[in-house]
């Protein structure tokens, strides 16, 4: 236990650091992109008054680093600073697109993870068969589909064929969550079966790797059933790689939000940072780009402790 | 042990086995009509060398091998029970039920991710149907039956915590869990330490006493099979060549196979007053008869040495402290002359010779190679030394690269310093393959087409391609059979007397270090606890862990069966410090001419 509770400092202490390196880049890329942000907000009718007024409201005539020092205490106490086109804080226009990415998310990497691990095992089991190479295949066929083609595909065939799930969309604030998830499946099922293929590949070879270890051998020489030998030996064995792949896939779904958001007109986070940019609303911009690069932080967080759970050799 | 009243009977017994691969052109028998016998009480060895098919035997025998790929014919009866025809369910009952195994690498057959109580008690759970709770009590006791130093506290860790000889007794702890009728031992002690591997083998023996279990054990190691068995069968190429009492192999081998693996196994004592190193035997495979090798010519006296070592130290910095791996040896070495590093895993012998060279850096000392010291040097004096010294490595399966070809490989160093232009080293090249015994036509080959010995002749010639005068070899011939340990081991004899070649040979097997040595060092926790001329420590062993070590290795004589030397002490330590932790001066005592030993601390006067 207390190899955990060190670790666990350690890596907290870590994050730490890396999100305070997160907010630094972030302030500097908005800084150093060309333009000046009031001029391009207010467009090319502006007067240089209307321009200068702008900048004092947003505070971009304050010296860089008064300007850093305000942005980080913002942060701290929760203040992101104010839409310029919503009329909102950004914290809350994020809040209120976080729930259909949080969802489409946590519904692809379901889906993902339930295709990949027992086709994975089985495939690995089963090498060299027939049911082996036909998963060797798809997976390679399927990895090489772009999640919104397939996307495309699915709404062909079970909306505006089959009529069974809606197009695209999520339905308002006042529609029940069944409702909203109904909305969810074609576009989970699009990046879960996508995700799924990266995710079955490393789940056999990490499979056929540990298969082959001294260790296994052994459990069958104990007597250990074939099921047991599978899944308890080997697959703890092999969660380590499989953590990891599942860990960047999460990330990968997070920052992709933004394609598929728009391809199912999905109101979310991604598709928030699109109108954003659109519009050149800065606060927005930055405001998001910090919650998902702390998302991706706080996964990797996630899957650093769960090696230290799986692998009693781990030491971080 | 030898076990043969009336109650005898066999505990397994092998009929006719043939077990068959299956290969790209199709089915290939590995092992040809095999009959061996096990009875209860009673050790029986399959010896053989790698490729004899001895361990396929016993993977067999527990139908562990690949179904699918591998196919039995023939009966392995266990207690009058075929196995062959058993169902799946039936061998599972019979796998660590009836028969427990134990597999040669104790560093890897252990699960990492599961704690060695969990371990232990599955094989009890599985078996004996006992709740989690009642088997890991009984994994305890079990661990404490096979000598686990605090058992109770270290049932909940992990298999990285325990030394290569604990993880051992795990093992047999485990197969021992459900008291077989049957152990089978594939190759148990091999990846072990000498002195860990007499403990184990005494422990083997205690347990097959009071369990009356009949034990199957496969080694290449005659040396240990003397030691052990009551009967033996000698295997070669898929089939069984010889089979009778130990005692009788030993003393009048019918097979020719039999009588030239005996007679190419390295003993201890087979030096008489010979000063120098001495050729091993000579063996003619088509009779089996031996002539014993030549002496070699002593070092001359009065040369000056090749290589220097004063005080040289390596440490590696943990958290928790400083890993003191070689800490303040000193010893030269001439022109001519072989100084044998010998001592147990993680002793340093091997640290020493790498800190020599460079490819680790020693924290303190001082190593003068040819004249220039190397320890400080920069890239460019260094690149000078790496031409006078060269390795040899221990492993010749990792140490060549899979897709260079060996002439390739071999004319690589030339090349680098720019000793000969593409157009002669083709002719180097062929020299130099001549020069280790191998044909020059076999230049465009890749290494996968050769066999280990092969290989490491290769890795000799590439050692030799730059004319170096020192050559560090790192368990040069240990991974080697025997016969092939003793031909590669007289190659290096013969180039050392043709070039003058000065050996640091660095060895944990002391019957080859006691033919191919002028002088020896023994280490101990990465100091130089005795050093002095071949025959003074070999016939005078001063410190008492040279002692040790010399004990502990098995003797080739089965009239010593059952009486090797009783566990001493125990496992080595580490060589983990505290930090700033200052190692006490040591000093020697010189016994005769050049043999020095360490004096205990509080001795010296």
């Amino acid at each position: 236990m207390a190899r955990i509770a060190r670790a666990l400092l350690n890596r907290l202490w870590g994050m730490v650091i890396v999100l305070a390196l997160v907010v630094t880049v972030v302030f500097v890329i908005v800084r150093v992109t060309p333009g000046d942000p009031a001029a391009v907000m207010l467009g090319s009718d502006a007067t240089p008054q209307d321009i200068a007024q702008l900048r004092t409201k947003m505070g971009l005539d304050a010296p860089l680093i008064t300007q850093y020092g305000q942005f980080v205490l913002g942060i701290l106490k929760g203040d992101l600073g104010q839409s310029i086109f919503l009329n909102q804080p950004v914290t809350t226009a994020l809040a209120a697109r976080a729930e259909p990415t949080f969802f489409l998310t946590l519904f692809s990497i379901f889906i993902a993870v339930a295709i990949a691990l027992p086709v994975g095992i089985l495939s690995a089991v089963k090498r060299g068969t027939l049911f082996d190479q036909i998963v060797v295949t798809l997976t390679m066929v399927a990895a090489s589909v772009p999640s919104f083609w397939l996307g495309l595909l699915l709404i062909q065939a079970f909306a505006v064929g089959q009529g069974w799930f809606p197009a695209s969309g999520y339905g308002g604030p006042d529609t029940s969550l069944i409702e909203r998830l109904h909305h969810l499946v074609l576009p989970a099922m699009a990046l879960g079966i996508v995700n799924s293929a990266l995710i079955t590949r490393f789940t056999r070879a990490a499979m056929l790797d540990v298969l082959g270890d001294d260790y296994v051998r052994t459990a069958r020489a104990k007597g250990a059933s074939e099921k047991r030998v599978i899944l308890k030996h080997a697959l703890k064995n092999a969660m380590i790689p499989i953590i990891t792949v599942i860990g960047l896939s999460i990330a990968m779904l997070v920052a992709g939000a933004v394609v598929t958001e728009t391809v199912f007109g999905l109101p979310g986070v991604g598709n928030l940072v699109v109108s954003a940019v659109l519009r050149r609303d800065y606060p927005v911009i930055q405001g998001a780009l910090l919650v998902v690069a702390a998302i991706y932080v706080l996964i990797n967080f996630v899957v650093d402790i769960l090696y230290i759970l799986v692998d009693p050799r781990v030491r971080l | 042990m030898i076990a043969t009243d009336a109650a005898t009977r066999p505990v397994l017994s092998v009929e006719k086995l043939t077990t068959s691969f299956k290969m790209a052109e199709g089915w290939r028998a590995v092992i040809r009509d095999i009959d061996l016998t096990v009875n209860a009480g009673e050790t029986v060895a399959i010896v053989g060398e790698s490729g004899s098919g001895k361990s396929v035997t016993a993977l067999s025998a527990m139908r562990l091998l690949p179904p699918g790929q591998a196919r039995c014919e023939g009966r392995i009866l266990l207690e009058g029970r075929d196995l062959l025809q058993a169902s799946d369910a039936e061998m599972r009952t019979v796998r660590g039920g009836v028969i427990g195994m134990i597999f040669q690498e104790p560093m890897t057959s252990l699960n990492p991710v599961f704690t060695i109580g969990n371990q232990v008690a599955e094989a009890l759970v599985l078996h004996r149907d006992l709740s989690w709770k009642a088997a890991e009590a009984e994994a305890l006791r079990l661990m404490e039956r096979v000598r686990i130093p605090a058992a109770k506290s270290r049932l909940n860790e992990y298999p990285h915590k325990f030394s290569g000889g604990m993880r051992q007794r795990v093992m047999i702890a485990m197969a021992l869990a459900c008291r077989p009728k049957l152990l089978i031992a594939d190759e148990p002690t091999t990846a072990l330490d000498v002195t860990v591997q007499a403990e184990i083998l005494h422990l083997l023996r205690e347990l097959q006493r009071e369990e009356n279990m009949g034990v199957l054990f496969i080694t290449h190691d005659m040396g240990v099979v003397a030691e052990v068995a009551d009967r033996t069968v000698v295997m070669f190429r898929g089939d069984v060549v010889e089979t009778g009492p130990t005692p009788e192999i030993f003393a009048a081998p019918k097979a020719i196979y039999t009588k030239s693996l005996l007679a190419s196994i390295p003993r201890l004592g087979t030096m008489g007053d010979t000063a120098a190193p001495r050729r091993f035997p000579e063996v003619d495979p088509t009779t089996g008869e031996a002539v014993e090798g030549r002496a070699m010519q002593p070092v001359p006296a009065g040369s000056a040495p090749i290589l220097t070592v004063e005080n040289l130290s390596v440490r590696f910095a943990l958290p928790q402290g400083q890993i003191h791996a070689v800490e303040d040896v000193s010893f030269d070495l001439r022109p001519g002359e072989t100084l044998s590093l010998v001592g147990e895993s993680g002793c340093g012998k091997s640290t020493t010779g790498r800190a020599i060279l460079r490819l680790v850096n020693p924290s303190a000392g001082s190593v003068v190679i040819d004249g220039q010291d190397v320890a400080k040097a920069g890239s460019h004096a260094m690149r000078a030394m790496r031409r006078t010294s060269q390795m040899i490595f221990q492993d010749p399966f990792a140490s060549l690269n899979p897709r260079i070809t060996i002439g390739a490989a071999i004319a690589e160093p030339m090349l680098a310093h720019g000793l000969v232009g593409r157009g002669q080293a083709k002719d180097r090249v062929a020299h130099l393959l001549e020069q280790v015994g191998l044909s020059s036509a076999i230049a465009g080959r890749y290494p996968h087409e050769f066999s280990g010995g092969q290989r490491q002749r290769i890795s000799i010639a590439r050692a030799l391609a730059l004319e170096p005068k020192f050559i560090v070899a790192d368990e040069a011939v240990s991974a080697l059979d025997v016969s092939v340990k003793a031909q590669v081991s007289n190659l290096l004899l013969d180039l050392q007397e043709k070039h003058r070649l000065a050996y640091l040979f660095i060895s944990h097997d002391m019957a080859v270090v006691e033919r191919v040595s002028h002088r020896v060092a023994v280490m101990f926790l990465g100091e130089i606890v005795e050093i002095g001329p071949r025959g003074a420590i070999f016939d005078n062993p001063q410190h008492p862990y040279t002692r040790r070590l010399i004990s502990a290795v098995p003797v080739p004589d089965p009239a010593r069966l059952g009486q090797s030397n009783p566990p001493l002490g125990e496992e080595i330590r580490s060589p983990l410090r505290p930090h700033g932790y200052v190692p006490p001066k040591r000093s020697y005592r010189e016994i005769s001419p050049g043999h020095f030993v360490q004096e205990a601390i509080g001795t010296q006067a």
